[in-house]
């Protein structure tokens, strides 16, 4: 069966989905560290809490008859993403920006402490026990057929995707078009530079953080939809796989990201397919040292050349 | 615009208007933040989850978000009259409340307590204290005290306190010991207290070994529990699969996370310092994951158990029947307690082998590279210093003493298993170091008793223990990103350049 096309496809749609997830959660530390140099350790979280920030909403909308899909699924998105990005607002404005200047390692510290932070904060509110929910999207449709092993695309898969892509479309117009994109990239380049020709640094700064924590919290929405099952410490992992992607595609490059995002998704689900399930993790973070170890700029990154 | 009075205090007149918007905007911003994740409880219902209101707390936290606002605005204004008013009356109405039952009788105590915010007595408690703090701020600032200091005066002020501390740590430190030492036999000494004080001794431990990489030579180890877990492994393996003694293997536990340190550190430790952190995590997890699933040899989830006891130095046993029986030795009477003292000096020599190690160490060239390369590598590197080797010995010797503390955790445990080595451990022990400062060896005994003693003796504080860490962390780093009691002063300046407490002594 392993040796099978069909098993092959199969896991490369498993390994896109997964990818997909992870891409959208490591632009958030991928812009986060090329615009203020700090990795932004409790961005899982802000992962976690927008598939909270889902879970509930969804709750409600049931409670209050909202039974068509679309609707709900809409609604849950826009309410997800709003709230969660006040997250990620309140974050960077209570326990960064305060540090900005100071050294990397406390900076970390702070990100660290902010993690433990959250994590604890949901697990007080909301009960240390897994989230179940009710499958919301079922169905598929089938690819193919090899040997008897039938390869189905489900509908929440091709959502993912194709919400992934729509998604990486209207962020890279927006870098790439809008004023504040510009600034974005302005900060990025050189901060003091871009504050003499009257780029609000701070704001941009902040956006950056808002729009980061909307990317994850969609992402935290596909997890709680393709899973069905979440609790308060998917942001961990998540966090550290989408960081190592950021790594992998070259910290500090859009592009990088998303294809740092969809190569770890594709391993894993690979190393899951034809080796242990068990050992998946070992995988993820075996990729994260070799790639600092031989080839620290990532894949489309740009060498980072420290000047005395 | 502002006026000056007489006393010198800058008054700004105060904008009404404008206060009143910046305490709306901040009540906006928590009611969206509490909106869904405190306005909604997802509990368990059969076959799947249900989901109750909690609107009241909501409405609560943003009244508290506004008001608390307020009160900032005028103290940032020199404004403190109401904030001297609203914030003592708030106190005595929210202990009379909290206190009610004792003191109007349990029935006429729960009707006056229903009228609380929150049921739940450590946040109100929590809740009080900020009260209190922004209370006396009020009051300092009326004095004219503070407030307006510069923040390089107040850095000044910790830093000249930080040194004062450690100065009084010369008599401090001895002191401790003779407590530590006489402890036992204190009369108040039971059981419980002497597993807490063990406890206790274990993270100090952890800490001051930590200290060395994080605080001496500034490497940010995000996976030292790795260490840990390999010294509780490789003892609890040895004496179940080999029937080797704790003190034989004790050595070999501590040369075993010595020799995992060297491995790991050898590839990344000429990564930069963030970087270096995130790789360090990486490790701690993978060797937690590969004891969870090497089922055969580690036991998986299920750990191992019936880890041997410490014997007497191999003289005798601490056990009621048996030849030679620590008891008979001395010729006392058979107490389960003696082999908890046992243990307890046992782990207070180890900690103080730490101690005593890093405290000299820091007189060798080795520690003086260390300090070197922490505050410029560069610098080191043009000086023919060797930056990854000078770090592997720093990170080998650290995990080395974890590991020793290791092996302690699984003879006084008798049990292991992956569970007691998450990065929670980790970032536990990283928070003694940071709280205390780094390179502070009584700032990391004064953290551990506050963040592992604390919580074990107040037992309602358990489920706000890891919530108060991450806070703590975050506020210490907000308000002295050096540490509470740091002291960074180097050990040795070139010609008594900036005078060190060293050169003093």
């Amino acid at each position: 069966m392993q040796n099978s096309f069909a098993y092959f496809v199969d896991q490369l749609i498993n390994g896109l989905t997964l990818g997909s997830i992870y891409g959208l959660i490591a632009i958030g530390y991928t812009m986060v560290y090329g615009i203020i140099g700090m990795i932004n350790f409790a961005h899982g979280e802000i992962f976690m809490i927008g598939s909270f920030v889902s879970i509930i909403t969804f709750l409600i909308l049931g409670m209050a008859g909202v039974t068509w899909v679309p609707l709900a699924l809409l609604i849950v998105l826009i309410v997800a993403m709003l709230l969660t990005s006040i997250y990620g607002w309140t974050l960077e404005r209570v326990a960064y920006r305060p540090l900005r200047g100071s050294p990397r390692l406390a900076a970390l510290i702070t990100a660290i402490g902010m993690s433990i932070f959250l994590q604890n904060y949901v697990q007080l509110l909301q009960g240390a026990r897994n989230k179940p929910m009710q499958p919301v999207i079922s169905g598929g449709v089938t690819v193919m057929q090899d040997q008897g092993y039938v390869v189905s695309l489900s509908y929440m898969q091709m959502i993912i995707i194709v919400v992934t892509v729509v998604l990486m479309a209207a962020f890279t117009l927006m870098i790439t078009r809008t004023s504040l994109g510009r600034a974005q990239r302005a900060c990025e380049q050189d901060r003091n530079m871009a504050a003499l020709i009257g780029v609000n640094v701070d704001r941009t700064i902040s956006l950056t953080f808002v729009v980061g924590a909307m990317l994850a919290s969609v992402a935290g929405l596909m997890f709680l939809l393709y899973y069905g099952v979440i609790d308060f410490f998917i942001g961990f992992l998540a966090g550290i796989k989408a960081f190592t992607a950021a790594v992998l595609g070259g910290i500090g490059s859009l592009p990088g990201a998303m294809l740092g995002g969809l190569l770890i998704g594709l391993i894993e689900a690979f190393w899951s397919g034809y080796f242990t399930v068990e050992y998946k993790d070992v995988a993820a973070f075996s990729i994260l040292v070799l790639v600092l170890v031989f080839r620290p700029s990532g894949l489309l990154g740009k060498p980072d050349i420290e000047k005395v | 615009m502002s006026v000056t009075t007489a006393s010198g205090i800058d008054v700004h007149p105060l904008d009404l208007r404008a206060m009143l918007k910046e305490a709306g905007i901040t009540a906006l911003v928590i009611f969206a933040l509490a909106a869904a994740l405190v306005g909604f409880e997802t509990t368990d219902i059969p076959g799947g989850i249900g989901i109750n209101t909690r609107f009241d707390d909501v409405a609560v936290v943003v009244a508290l978000g506004f008001f608390g606002r307020i009160a900032l605005i005028l103290l940032r204004v020199h404004r403190p009259g109401p904030v001297l008013i609203g914030a003592p009356v708030l106190v005595v109405v929210m202990l009379v409340m909290l206190l009610a039952q004792s003191l109007f009788g349990p029935e006429t105590g729960a009707a006056v307590q229903r009228f609380l915010p929150f049921q739940d007595p450590v946040v109100l408690w929590g809740l009080l204290f900020v009260t209190v703090v922004i209370g006396i701020r009020a009051y300092l600032s009326r004095r004219h005290i503070a407030s307006e200091e510069s923040a390089q005066a107040r850095e000044e002020r910790l830093d000249h306190f930080a040194a004062q501390v450690q100065h009084a740590a010369r008599f401090l430190g001895p002191a401790l010991l003779a407590f530590a030492l006489l402890f036992p036999f204190l009369p108040a000494a039971n059981r419980h207290l002497l597993d807490i004080a063990i406890l206790v001794i274990t993270y100090i431990m952890l800490g001051w070994g930590l200290n060395i990489v994080v605080g001496l030579a500034g490497l940010l180890d995000l996976g030292y529990v790795a260490f840990y877990a390999v010294g509780a492994y490789s003892f609890a393996l040895l004496a179940t699969y080999l029937d080797v003694s704790f003190w034989i293997s004790l050595p070999f536990a501590g040369l075993m996370a010595a020799l995992a340190g060297v491995i790991l550190g050898f590839p990344v430790l000429r990564l930069r310092g963030d970087y270096l952190a995130i790789v360090t995590l990486g490790f701690g997890e993978m060797i937690r994951v590969i004891l969870l699933n090497w089922y055969e040899f580690t036991g998986g989830p299920d750990g191992i158990s019936g880890i041997p006891r410490p014997s007497f130095f191999g003289i005798a046993e601490f056990s009621r029947s048996s030849d030679n029986s620590f008891h008979d030795l001395f010729g006392l009477e058979y107490s389960s307690l003696q082999r908890i003292i046992f243990l307890y000096y046992l782990i207070l020599a180890m900690a103080m082998v730490v101690n005593l190690f890093s405290m000299r160490i820091r007189k060798l060239p080795i520690s003086r590279a260390w300090e070197a390369l922490r505050e410029d590598e560069t610098a080191c590197r043009s000086l023919g210093i060797n930056p990854r080797n000078t770090k592997l010995t720093a990170f080998g010797i650290g995990a080395m003493f974890a590991g020793f503390a290791g092996s302690f955790f699984a003879t006084r445990q008798g049990f292991i298993s992956p569970e007691s080595f998450t990065f929670i451990e980790s970032a536990v022990i990283l928070a003694i170091v940071v709280l205390g400062g780094f390179g502070s060896q009584i700032g990391v005994v004064v953290a551990a008793i506050l963040l592992i003693g604390m919580p074990e003796f107040f037992r309602e504080l358990q489920q706000y223990r890891m919530l108060a860490f991450g806070m703590a962390m975050v506020l210490i780093m907000l308000w002295r990103p050096a540490g509470l009691l740091a002291h960074r002063e180097p050990t040795i300046r070139l010609f008594g350049r900036g005078k060190s407490l060293e050169s003093k002594s």
